[in-house]
């Protein structure tokens, strides 16, 4: 049982943080700051060229953090794998002991930085969800032969709470849990009412999946109104944008470099404490783009 | 309908090195009703290719350039006149029957885009990719698999935004129209199920309706 599935379990504030491979070879970096997630998550969870743009493969860095002995999840998405590409790797994955994965449909090719990419979507996130699901209760490969010996994988999927009309998100939740997902983290959310409403749906709609909310930590002002404006389903309010220009502000004052940073690590950490006092979900999911560093001083912070 | 756009001429100049006498083919169908190749066209064709100094020895313009038997009669004539290229106005259908009817070079004219809808004179829209297991009745009528830069087939995914679609904003989210088609038509519920994906579908097919009635 990963350590996930057992932090579900035995009923524990489940933590993950995201990172990605390098956009090069060299994992050594990668695995440094991996390290300093080892003790303070349940599980790494690593992108697959996340965005759309060019990187190691997500399989590349789970071996090695795996390796390191830091418990990797796999994300894995349909934007480049034909169904016997997608099955091949988790075969590889189980091989190396990977056993948490996380089934996405992907960004399409013409938002990330090789445009010209043949977008596959073989399969989407239901239909990942569903192929690993055949492949344990039958033992079979995509085509029905025989595989001769078969991983089983705990199974996540992603979710965005934040998303008009809501319904659409949630009918394609309940697909991706009939069809195994067993966890899902969710888009960036900003505020606990945004958690709540959706929070709510998943319990009238009697889904059974344990919920980790995405928590992104904020780094500048700037950032936040990108994001707003271009990532769907991302809603930073207008009060944490204040509090980051605000912080801005007064280093400039002071001279002080790192204020709206600090100011990010204390909302993500305040925002998380929320969460978990008022028992929204069953974790967080960190997702610190690039400052996987801050994370533990986040959950610290955090009170966790 | 099948619709083309033209190719830049000098493209069609590039591919036509080296060769004097030419033979214009078009399409009194799809070709026709995109216009890039119709009776206008052709004409229009002819007097650049001249101008350019080439000598166009015909012009014929079939009821469907994509018709085998229909093409390897109306043809004749430009092999007969001297041509030592064809220059295709049709689809790239059209332009491949032409192709196999004769001995010498076929060169395209147009880029074949897609199987489209024409919403008002010029204006056309991609509708179907032809996936070969029609699910418009699970789906409102409104196609997944050409609607959806994905070909999603569970739904959208996250990329929507105000209803429309990460890839290019102009276009709608086939799934937000879906949904909202099978909501005023009562039947949300078939949101649930999820659709076959063909994109495994081998090619080319053929479909031979004289062996299904015998």
């Amino acid at each position: 049982m990963s350590k996930l599935q057992q932090a579900f379990s035995a009923g524990a504030f489940a933590l993950t943080a995201e990172m990605a491979p390098p956009k090069g070879y060299d994992f050594k970096e990668a695995l440094e700051t991996a390290a300093l997630l080892k003790d303070c998550v349940h599980g790494v969870n690593v992108t697959d060229m996340q965005s759309a743009c060019l990187k190691a493969s997500s399989l590349g860095l789970c071996i090695a953090l795996k390796q390191a002995g830091i418990e990797p999840i796999l994300q894995m998405t349909g934007r480049d794998r034909s169904r016997m590409a997608i099955q091949a790797e988790f075969l590889s994955a189980a091989a190396f002991g990977i056993d948490t994965v996380l089934a996405l449909t992907g960004d399409h090719p013409t938002v990330g930085d090789c445009k010209s990419s043949k977008p596959v979507f073989d399969l989407d996130s239901v239909g990942i969800l569903k192929l690993l699901g055949n492949m344990e209760k039958n033992g079979t490969d995509c085509g029905g032969n025989a595989l001769s010996s078969t991983p089983k994988f705990c199974k996540g999927a992603a979710v965005t709470p934040v998303y008009d009309p809501l319904f659409l998100q949630i009918n394609k939740l309940k697909k991706k849990v009939d069809a195994g997902a067993e966890f899902v983290q969710t888009q960036g959310i900003f505020t606990v009412e945004a958690l709540e409403t959706f929070m709510n749906e998943v319990l009238r709609n009697n889904i059974k999946v344990k919920v980790m909310a995405g928590v992104i930590p904020l780094k500048a002002a700037g950032m936040a109104r990108y994001m707003n404006e271009n990532i769907p389903g991302i809603e930073v309010p207008q009060a944490m944008i204040d509090r980051l220009a605000a912080a801005a502000e007064e280093g400039k004052e002071k001279g002080v470099k790192g204020l709206p940073m600090a100011a990010g690590i204390d909302m993500a950490a305040e925002l998380i404490a929320e969460i978990k006092s008022r028992d929204l979900c069953d974790g967080v999911h960190i997702m610190a783009i690039g400052a996987e560093r801050n994370v533990p001083v986040i959950l610290q912070k955090a009170g966790l | 309908m099948i619709v083309s756009k033209a190719k830049p001429f000098e493209k069609v100049l590039a591919m036509l090195q080296g060769v004097q006498k030419v033979g214009l083919v078009g399409c009194k169908s799809c070709a026709s009703a995109c216009a890039v190749g119709g009776e206008k066209e052709c004409g229009e064709m002819k007097e650049a290719l001249e101008a350019a100094g080439f000598e166009v020895v015909g012009i014929v313009l079939p009821d469907e350039s994509c018709h085998k038997m229909l093409l390897r009669r109306e043809l004749k004539p430009l092999v007969a006149a001297g041509a030592e290229a064809l220059v295709s106005l049709a689809c790239g259908s059209g332009c491949q029957t032409v192709a196999e009817n004769v001995k010498i070079p076929v060169y395209p004219a147009n880029d074949t885009l897609f199987v489209g809808q024409t919403e008002r004179v010029g204006i056309f829209h991609e509708m179907c990719r032809t996936c070969g297991d029609c699910v418009l009745g699970e789906t409102g009528g409104i196609c997944p698999m050409t609607k959806c830069a994905k070909s999603l087939v569970n739904g959208p995914c996250g990329g929507q935004r105000n209803g429309k679609c990460e890839v290019d904003p102009n276009n709608d989210c086939a799934w937000i129209l879906i949904y909202k088609r099978l909501e005023a038509l009562g039947q949300l519920h078939k949101m649930e199920e999820t659709l076959e994906d063909h994109s495994s579908r081998n090619y080319p097919l053929t479909v031979n309706v004289r062996e299904a009635k015998k």
